[in-house]
């Protein structure tokens, strides 16, 4: 999801590394440009955020719904791991109405997965929500557009699924990895923490070595992240997961 | 009577001065710290590939037992943050790491060297060091603000030979003079290190204190010692030519590749076995520590010549 201002300032930068990986890009924006972009009929501004989700997921369905079996909606500074989102979802079913993300506890009873960090749907997650704003069963009744599309997905029978890996780390990140690895002394959940559905931990054991996705990632750390991911690496190293 | 005086002594004056100004200049290099191109025999390349391939899986095996290497970590107390970081993140891969202070600190053990002078600190370091060594082969200088990463030092010199005399790491000329930088770590092998030492009792070519009013950074009087004994620097580079002793953080240098390189910024950045970065906060070498170590793409196997193990207690790596 961006739009015409950041195209130069962060977009470009996202088209040099990560979005590389994906099998299908498509750049969401309220102005349809030869970046190339989508233009979708919205305003851009975080207040039209949800519907400018909305109108994406509208528009996929409609154009690309037979090119893939996940759907990942990311923000112009989320860094995200094809391979390692990819590593998760082999083992599901894209026919099944599944949901994936970091998943926050808040305001939603099954929980909703944070937008920032990025999140996914299987092909079956966006028939329903799609369906479910044909019917009138999911209303934009909110501006915050992962929760709302949380609640969506709950009326609509979609599942949340727990993304951590088999050691209990997580993959999606909604902050960088400094908010998360430095060690710390034992502290009661910090203000960045509150929101996470399963107890999350500090240092070190906080996230995947398979990590999915780290928000606020501007273009220097896009490419640092890059650089870590793909190319800088131990040579010979035996890597203990 | 006065006047005559007052010629001598204004003499006297002149003269003194006239030496000082000698003196200083005599010691004075000049400020092209230049990264010249002349010395492109001075620089030692990762085997490649193929190099690598030539050699039988028993001398493989052999080398990769025997190549061990001791890090000497220059720390103090007022720098308690960084010699923190740097044992609980990379000289943990360290076959052996001591840490020498100048003087002890509640906190954290280290070899007290008791000494206040960082060239004569150097100086027993490396001495200590090198009497400790038992079988280990090849030694690694650094400060607690650079960050290594020890695999692919072991890497870098793989097939060479630690008998003969290599003094590796960022090579930077100062006038005449080619030496390795400090901040971006010292490879020694042990022959380099063995003509070191037995260089040091000999004030007239490797004093404790600096020849001139002016003192010489550590790496430079290192550089001079070593010259003495036929050693000389040499710069590390990957097969591809790329530095692998880098003076600056990984975020300086993709924003300096941002600005040379727009359309390839990773690959014109940094190698991708790069062995040391510096000048970088505690925080961002613990999270480079889960960079290097940990975050990768699941799936990519790199079928690599050697194996090296993870250290016993640690998890961050």
């Amino acid at each position: 999801m961006t739009g015409p201002k950041n195209l130069e300032s962060r977009t470009k930068h996202l088209k040099q590394t990560w979005t590389k990986h994906c099998h299908r890009v498509l750049y969401m924006s309220s102005v349809k440009t030869d970046f190339p972009t989508v233009g979708l009929n919205v305003s851009e501004g975080r207040e039209n955020l949800y519907w400018k989700t909305i109108r994406a997921f509208q528009y996929i369905h409609q154009h690309h719904m037979d090119e893939a079996d996940w759907f990942l909606k990311a923000d112009d500074d989320t860094y995200v791991v094809i391979e390692n989102l990819q590593y998760i979802v082999s083992k599901l079913d894209p026919g099944k109405p599944l949901y994936l993300g970091r998943r926050f506890r808040p305001f939603i009873s099954q929980g909703y997965m944070s937008g920032g960090a990025g999140y996914v749907l299987s092909r079956e997650a966006l028939r329903r929500f799609v369906n479910g704003f044909h019917t009138g069963e999911c209303t934009h009744f909110s501006d915050i557009e992962d929760m709302a599309l949380g609640s969506c997905m709950e009326k609509m029978k979609v599942e949340p699924v727990d993304t951590r890996d088999v050691k209990g780390r997580q993959t999606f990140h909604p902050y960088p990895l400094d908010h998360y690895v430095i060690r710390q002394l034992p502290r009661a959940r910090p203000w960045h923490l509150l929101y996470d559905y399963y107890p999350p931990n500090e240092g070190p054991n906080c996230c995947s070595d398979f990590a999915v996705s780290f928000h606020y990632i501007y273009p220097v750390q896009q490419y640092v992240l890059e650089y870590f991911t793909y190319h800088l690496r131990p040579y010979g190293y035996f890597y203990r997961y | 009577m006065l006047s005559e005086g007052g010629s001598f002594i204004k003499g006297m004056l002149i003269g003194g001065i006239f030496c000082l100004v000698l003196s200083l200049l005599s010691s004075f290099s000049p400020v092209t710290e230049s990264r010249t191109e002349e010395h492109h025999h001075h620089h030692v390349k990762a085997a490649s590939k193929d190099e690598l391939q030539q050699l039988s899986d028993g001398r493989l095996q052999e080398l990769n037992n025997q190549l061990q290497v001791y890090c000497v970590i220059m720390v103090q107390p007022k720098n308690l943050l960084y010699w923190a970081t740097a044992l609980d993140t990379w000289t943990k891969h360290c076959d052996k790491a001591a840490f020498y202070t100048s003087e002890s600190s509640k906190a954290l053990e280290a070899i007290n060297l008791k000494e206040k002078d960082d060239w004569v600190r150097l100086r027993k370091a490396l001495k200590h060091a090198y009497e400790n060594a038992g079988d280990i082969r090849w030694f690694f200088v650094a400060e607690p603000s650079t960050f290594a990463i020890i695999e692919n030092l072991k890497y870098l010199v793989l097939t060479k030979d630690p008998e003969q005399p290599f003094y590796l790491g960022k090579a930077m000329k100062s006038g005449e003079l080619e030496y390795v930088e400090f901040n971006s770590g010292i490879v020694l092998s042990y022959e380099a290190l063995r003509r070191l030492v037995n260089v040091f009792p000999d004030e007239g070519k490797c004093p404790e204190t600096g020849r001139a009013l002016w003192k010489l950074s550590n790496d430079k009087q290192l550089a001079e010692c070593l010259k003495f004994t036929g050693v000389f620097a040499e710069n590390g580079e990957d097969v591809h030519g790329k530095d692998l002793f880098n003076s600056k953080g990984v975020e300086s240098l993709i924003k300096e590749s941002m600005n040379q390189n727009p359309n390839n910024v990773v690959e014109g950045c940094c190698s991708d076995m790069a062995i040391t970065f510096s000048d970088m906060s505690p925080n961002q070498m613990q999270v480079m520590m889960f960079g290097v170590y940990r975050l990768r793409p699941y799936g990519h196997d790199f079928h690599d010549l050697l194996t090296f193990y993870p250290p016993k207690g640690s998890d961050n790596d």
